[in-house]
């Protein structure tokens, strides 16, 4: 237990705070611990959680996406469009969007590894590229979602959010198995050195095209389930949470470097940022001065976590 | 097979045959091929000329994974574990038969039986890499290898950081594996390792083979004429007698760091060679680096010339009034930028000192020609040269600052033969004038050849200060595995 | 400069070369002189900041606080001029350069001693200096006004070309001496290319990188001015815009996001090339939509032809 806990210390800290996090805004807001106030959390959570997980992907080994904001906006309006009509319609269309997320990251994915680019150049213009055909889609904000759908995916069951439910399924059902996959662990191995990974028989160019992929596809699933929160098409949303993404890894423990952190970091860490957010608005701090206020806590949480360095007792550790 | 990297030949025209149920142990200086012929046979690498027969069948080794599934089995020196991943996952990952899918874990109770042997029980699976020591990281990484039921190990240094009862374990591990069938290939450039395990023994020279045969057939000093082509009273200039009163340049008193190095004392006197040894991770590279700036938190005093000196950062150590130097251990990560030019690398050190002109081509051309170095141009980029004419650039680069302290860290590994000769002439040379040279290696014959005194760490102490008649192989293996030391060499 | 003159760097002239003739197919008046020189006035405002980025990258890191470091500096500077002081007035652009170079120090100070990634840290100060304007400005449009010499900077001509222009190339000349002909060029490019090795070989890499971020800060800055000189006012999210053009023009213009390699002669191209591209696209009516894509397409033609040029891998 206490070796799971010392391997695990990145998510289990981010997790604590979390939980800290969360006690003090359900003890601020004014509605307190109801399932109301949960599920409008835990579906802001979910949204920019799913984009976190999408840049795990990415940064895990070793890249970035900056197209994740992209890609969300591109399929939150296919959806807009696939999304209202009979059953096996809004079936299909949920997988179509899905599928949209994945074709764009394996666009990703192949430019970069048979292009031989740096992924972060890549994903800034394919970004642009998503983004106008997302425009081409909705030029303006409309649409349409499947209203009982929506209500389903986004409210509650027997008092828990179903948004918390999607999450746990996503961490036990998908994530915990992945890990014991070659693919998983190869994504680690990638990270962290290219060249062990390709010694020891690791096929590098189809893990980081899985990689680039899986990011596309859980941007997808963020598009997906962001329509279902707002109901609407929108090709606008993608600047903030390509940025907030970053953020949320990063405040998961999921370093730049690639190689280390976890998918339920970036999870918790997308959750702290919303919780932060959620504790501005509810504080009591005037309107005016509550970016800032997040702006500040954002940098400091990222300071604390980068102090580390200044403990290093060797000067060279800190240029690896 | 002949393998060319543009003008290099790696390994030139080498036959080369490894048996089933035989520890064939590969000995040669670095740069001899070895490594080469180790990576042609794990797939890393492809031949230039020649043909792979694995039981009697030509194989074409396109990637590692090809040499993985003809049961050639390669455990290189450099680490190939994930740190942020645990022990299991790890294991998971190096699994026969791991691919994309699902891991099995097939053969993971052989692993967690081979680390008992070794003495890795404490091992827990459950810990990530990167919370474990060196040593048990090199455990780890062996019963990665043995899991994979090798048909055909390579063993490359494998053992350079384990103590004396894990080492004879992993001897015995190797010794019943061999007598299962195996075949096992073993390389170091430890001659009582290959004592130990040996049945056959090749000797690589300048990318051939020189030659096959069974242990015993020849002596040492045979071996070493074949390994270096010289005797080996030849390789290195004659040692001056020690001048006891000659200036103390460097001298260092109680110097701690992190409980990984503990109140370590030392003196150099003008003209002398001081070689610090042991195994890896003992305190002395941590020392040395310390000695540079490099570390925080160190106690102790340092003074040179008689003066105490501040080493703050690279930047005040390589000033004027300390004018220390450091040969990093990773010439290609740290000594060097491989991307820039010969030119830039070389005046990288001097650039920043405000007294020197670094554009001033007089305060390269000596080393450079004493050193002979060989090259096609100084703007061409460092990376098109040897590694031994890589490693006079970074060599060049710091007695441009006319350093009163030489501080290098292994600067012979993986270098030829005749780099090695010429960079022995030019430390003894800098030794008289007056430079104090203080040497890390982890060859033997330096640090009883080159060296006027050698101090071997253990668990961040010196448990050894040799010299004279006392610097004697024995001496040095015994205080490296810290095993008492036998009777003292008589004197003449 | 002629050094850093690459094949590479040649490129995005060639891509201006060809969007004048393809653009002029379409409408002449792309060939005018009126036209040109409006594109090189507008070409100085990206300019300014891809050349201070390209600082940064050389290094091997990047700079995404440049939104509202212009932002910021612009607000200072129109309400400075707009508090009718005439002293603060005159001190409207120099204390934008200083607040400028004093974002960049805080950003040094995140990656030099924390070591925290400059694309977290930078995007953090961002974040923060938007809070501060929100707070400062109750989140409308800010009061204040652009001095004369604003104005002239941004749009006046000096010798038949714009002001602006000059600016921009003085500053590139400026920046290309001190990369060329100073140590700490040297130091930038060695850094970029390897810290570790850097740092052994006695480099204070702190101080080059604090350099290196003040003045991408200052270059920021003055973007920011001119902008506000050029619309008569700052305003909310002005800078927005120019993130992601930035990067692209300094990266088309040859020089390596990893670091190391790579100028400013590249630089200037890109920007030129980025502009001209918005203009004519913007000229032919083509919508946002298609022109996302179109400017995604070509960044990523040009970067897979360096590619290409470069050949089989290693």
């Amino acid at each position: 237990m206490l070796d799971y806990v010392r391997s695990n210390r990145r998510e289990v800290i981010a997790g604590v705070v979390l939980v800290v996090l969360l006690a003090g805004y359900i003890g601020t807001h004014p509605r307190g611990a109801s399932t109301y106030v949960m599920t409008i959390w835990a579906n802001q959570g979910l949204i920019l959680g799913l984009a976190a997980c999408a840049q795990f992907f990415a940064v895990v080994v070793r890249g970035i996406d900056l197209s994740v904001g992209a890609i969300m906006a591109l399929t939150n309006c296919i959806a807009s469009y696939l999304l209202d009509g009979s059953a096996l319609g809004i079936g299909f269309g949920m997988f179509a969007v899905v599928a949209a997320g994945a074709a764009c990251g394996l666009l990703n994915g192949v430019i970069i590894v048979y292009g031989r680019l740096q992924p972060i150049v890549v994903t800034l213009a394919t970004a642009s590229i998503f983004v106008g055909i997302a425009l081409l889609l909705r030029p303006t904000p409309g649409g349409a979602i499947n209203y009982d759908l929506a209500d389903a995916i986004t409210l509650d069951v027997l008092g828990i959010p179903t948004a918390l439910i999607i999450t746990g399924v996503v961490i036990m059902g998908f994530w915990l198995p992945f890990r014991r996959t070659g693919l998983g662990l190869g994504l680690y191995a990638l990270g962290s050195s290219e060249q062990a990974a390709f010694q020891s028989g690791i096929n590098t160019k189809f893990i980081r095209l899985a990689a680039f992929t899986l990011a596309g596809f859980f941007g997808g699933l963020a598009g997906l389930y962001y329509s279902f929160v707002t109901t609407t098409g929108d090709a606008g949303i993608a600047p903030g949470f390509t940025l907030n993404s970053i953020a949320a890894v990063v405040l998961g423990g999921v370093l730049l470097r690639g190689g280390v952190g976890s998918l339920v970091g970036a999870l918790a860490g997308a959750f702290i940022l919303k919780t932060i957010a959620s504790l501005m608005f509810f504080s009591g701090l005037p309107s005016l001065a509550q970016p800032l206020f997040e702006g500040m806590i954002l940098a400091a949480a990222i300071a604390i976590g980068g102090a580390d360095v200044l403990r290093a007792r060797n000067k060279l550790e800190a240029y690896s | 097979m002949s393998k060319h990297f543009g003008a290099t030949k790696a390994l030139d025209d080498v036959d080369f045959i490894c048996n089933a149920g035989e520890v064939h142990a590969v000995l040669g200086e670095n740069g001899a091929g070895k490594s080469t012929l180790m990576k042609l046979i794990a797939g890393a690498l492809q031949p230039s000329h020649g043909r792979i027969r694995v039981d009697g069948h030509d194989v074409l080794l396109t990637s590692p994974q090809d040499a993985l599934q003809h049961g050639l089995v390669c455990m290189f020196q450099e680490l190939s574990l994930v740190p942020d991943l645990t022990v299991r996952e790890n294991l998971l990952l190096g699994a026969p038969g791991a691919g994309i899918g699902w891991l099995r874990g097939t053969g993971l109770d052989t692993a967690r039986a081979v680390l008992e042997r070794i003495g890795g029980a404490d091992i827990r699976m459950g810990v990530r890499v990167a919370d474990l020591t060196l040593p048990q990281r090199q455990q780890v990484e062996i019963a990665k290898a043995l899991m994979k039921k090798p048909r055909l190990l390579i063993l490359d240094e494998a053992t350079s950081a384990l103590n004396a009862s894990v080492v004879e374990s992993v001897f015995e591990l190797v010794r019943e594996q061999r007598d299962s069938g195996t075949a096992v290939l073993f390389i170091s450039h430890r001659f009582h390792e290959i004592e130990a395990l040996a049945d056959r023994i090749s000797v690589f020279r300048n990318g051939r083979r020189v030659e096959t045969f069974k242990k015993g057939d020849h002596d040492y000093g045979d071996i070493i004429d074949m390994m270096v082509g010289q005797k080996i009273e030849e390789l290195f200039p004659d040692k001056p007698l020690t001048d006891e009163d000659a200036e103390v340049v460097l001298d260092i008193t109680g110097f701690n760091w992190d409980g990984r190095v503990k109140n370590v004392n030392l003196s150099v006197r003008r003209g002398q060679i001081v070689g610090l040894g042991g195994l890896d991770g003992q305190g002395q590279g941590a020392f040395l680096m310390g000695l540079f700036g490099l570390l925080r938190k160190t106690t102790g005093q340092t003074a040179i010339s008689g003066r105490a000196a501040e080493l703050r950062n690279p930047k005040t150590a390589k000033q004027q009034d300390i004018a220390l130097a450091y040969i990093p251990e990773d010439r290609k990560t740290e000594g060097l930028i491989l991307d820039q030019s010969i030119r830039e690398n070389l005046e990288l050190a001097a650039l920043g000192r405000p007294d020197l002109d670094a554009t001033d081509e007089t305060l390269y051309a000596p080393s450079l020609e004493q050193l002979a170095l060989k090259h096609g141009g100084l703007g061409q980029p460092v990376s098109s040269l040897s590694g031994g004419n890589q490693q006079k650039v970074v060599l060049s680069k710091w007695l441009a600052i006319k350093p009163k302290c030489l501080l290098l860290a292994d600067p012979t590994r993986g270098i030829d033969v005749k780099t090695k000769t010429q960079i022995y002439a030019i430390l003894r040379q800098l030794a008289d004038q007056g430079t104090a040279i203080v040497l890390l290696s982890t060859d033997y014959e330096e640090l009883i050849q080159l060296c006027d005194e050698t101090h071997v760490f253990f668990d961040g102490k010196i448990v050894a200060s040799l010299s004279g008649d006392n610097l004697t192989p024995q001496n040095i293996i015994a205080a490296t595995l810290n095993i008492a030391q036998p009777a003292q060499a008589a004197h003449a | 400069m002629l050094r850093s003159i690459s094949v590479d760097s040649l490129m995005p002239y060639f891509g201006v070369v060809i969007l004048i003739f393809a653009g002029s197919a379409f409408f002449p008046q792309v060939l005018s002189v009126d036209y040109l020189t409006q594109q090189l006035q507008i070409a100085a405002f990206l300019g300014l900041l891809a050349t201070g980025a390209t600082i940064v990258i050389l290094l091997g890191h990047i700079d995404l606080s440049v939104p509202w470091v212009l932002t910021g500096a612009a607000i200072l500077s129109t309400a400075l001029v707009g508090s009718g002081n005439p002293v603060l007035g005159a001190l409207a652009v120099p204390a934008a350069l200083a607040f400028g170079a004093l974002i960049g120090v805080i950003n040094a100070a995140g990656v030099a001693i924390l070591r925290i990634p400059s694309m977290v840290w930078t995007l953090a100060v961002n974040s923060m200096l938007l809070g501060l304007a929100v707070l400062n400005t109750g989140g409308f449009n800010p009061r204040g006004e652009s001095s004369e010499l604003m104005i002239t900077m941004a749009s006046g001509d000096l010798f038949e070309l714009p002001v602006s222009f000059l600016i921009w190339i003085a500053v590139s000349l400026a920046l290309t001496w001190l990369l060329t002909r100073t140590p700490f060029g040297r130091y930038l490019r060695s850094i970029g290319h390897n810290e570790k090795a850097s740092f052994l070989s006695g480099v204070s890499t702190p101080s080059v990188l604090f350099a290196a971020f003040a003045i991408a800060g200052m270059c920021s800055a003055l973007g920011g001015v001119l902008l506000a000189g050029y619309a008569n006012q700052a305003y909310q999210s002005m800078g927005d815009p120019f993130l992601l053009p930035t990067i692209a023009a300094v990266v088309i213009g040859g020089t390596s996001i990893l670091g190391g390699r790579g100028g400013l002669f590249g630089t200037i191209g890109g920007a030129l090339f980025i502009t001209l591209l918005t203009s004519i696209l913007s000229v032919m009516q083509i919508g946002d939509a298609w022109r996302n894509i179109i400017f995604g397409v070509i960044i990523l033609v040009m970067l897979l032809f360096q590619t290409l040029r470069k050949g089989a891998p290693a």
